[in-house]
């Protein structure tokens, strides 16, 4: 099958690109890998007949929010502070106690009654622009207003925060 | 066909990912990123389900879910800046003025 092929690729590049992320030492390789990381999740929505949902992780992740990081990485000073190792002294019964959390996770759904849904034959969603935009703008009108409204306090606090001078 | 249980195993494996960036690395950076790649793990969820369930709920969800974290990571790159100007440190460890 072709489709489960495309997902293994996917699901491998991004499973290997987050553990990039969390144990590269240089933050710079960390963003990228994030980026490769937030590219494979988008080609997985994009199997997922979401191509919008795609677009904008595309957009927002990739364009906006990791470029922010680089910015910020550029102005920080990352040479000394920065640099670090992974596992920082004797943590190890963390990792140990992650990799009993994901076995249990990875047996629990595999047995559950999830693991026998199947996708249906005939979906009436095609996850369209115009189906998104219809949903958003009548039945969840209000959660789209409280979001800008968030986001429009985000902006001002980030300007207020990031003045030179405070008082 | 690609089973539902695939992409919830998929997307648990990167929310242990990233919480284990956020455990165990001290870096405030590093930190930031993984709880990026958590959210993103719950919008895997969000829209493997509203596919599987033919629901349009949850890709709605996940637009909100990507908003959210936008507006997150742009109060906590401003506070970061703050901080880094005031006290030059990076590490967790490290930043303890409001402790008692």
């Amino acid at each position: 099958m072709a489709e489960q092929m495309f997902f293994f690729v996917f699901a491998i590049l991004a499973v290997g690109s987050a553990i990039a992320v969390v144990s590269l030492r240089n933050p710079v390789h960390s963003v990228i890998s994030l980026m490769v990381c937030f590219l494979q999740m988008a080609a997985l929505f994009v199997m997922l007949r979401a191509p919008f949902i795609a677009v904008v992780q595309v957009f927002v992740y990739v364009g906006a929010v990791l470029v922010l990081f680089l910015f910020v990485i550029m102005m920080l000073d990352i040479s000394k502070a920065g640099m670090e190792r992974f596992v920082s002294g004797g943590q190890l019964w963390v990792i140990a106690l992650l990799g009993v959390l994901v076995i249990e996770m990875v047996l629990i759904v595999s047995r559950s009654r999830l693991a026998v849904i199947t996708a249906p034959a005939a979906g009436r969603l095609t996850g369209t622009v115009r189906e998104v935009g219809e949903a958003l703008f009548t039945k969840y009108i209000l959660p789209f207003e409280v979001v800008s409204l968030i986001l429009l306090v985000a902006l001002l606090g980030a300007i207020v925060l990031g003045r030179k001078e405070l008082r | 066909m690609v089973p539902l249980s695939w992409y919830i195993i998929l997307s648990a494996l990167l929310f242990i990912i990233g919480t284990s960036g956020v455990l165990l690395r001290r870096n405030i950076l590093i930190i930031l990123m993984s709880v990026e790649l958590i959210l993103n793990s719950v919008n895997i969820n969000l829209v493997a389900f509203s596919y599987f369930l033919q629901d349009l709920r949850g890709q709605i969800f996940s637009i909100f879910v990507i908003t959210i974290a936008a507006a997150e990571v742009a109060i906590a790159l401003g506070i970061l800046i703050a901080l880094v100007r005031n006290k030059a440190a990076l590490n967790v460890d490290e930043i303890q003025t409001m402790k008692g």
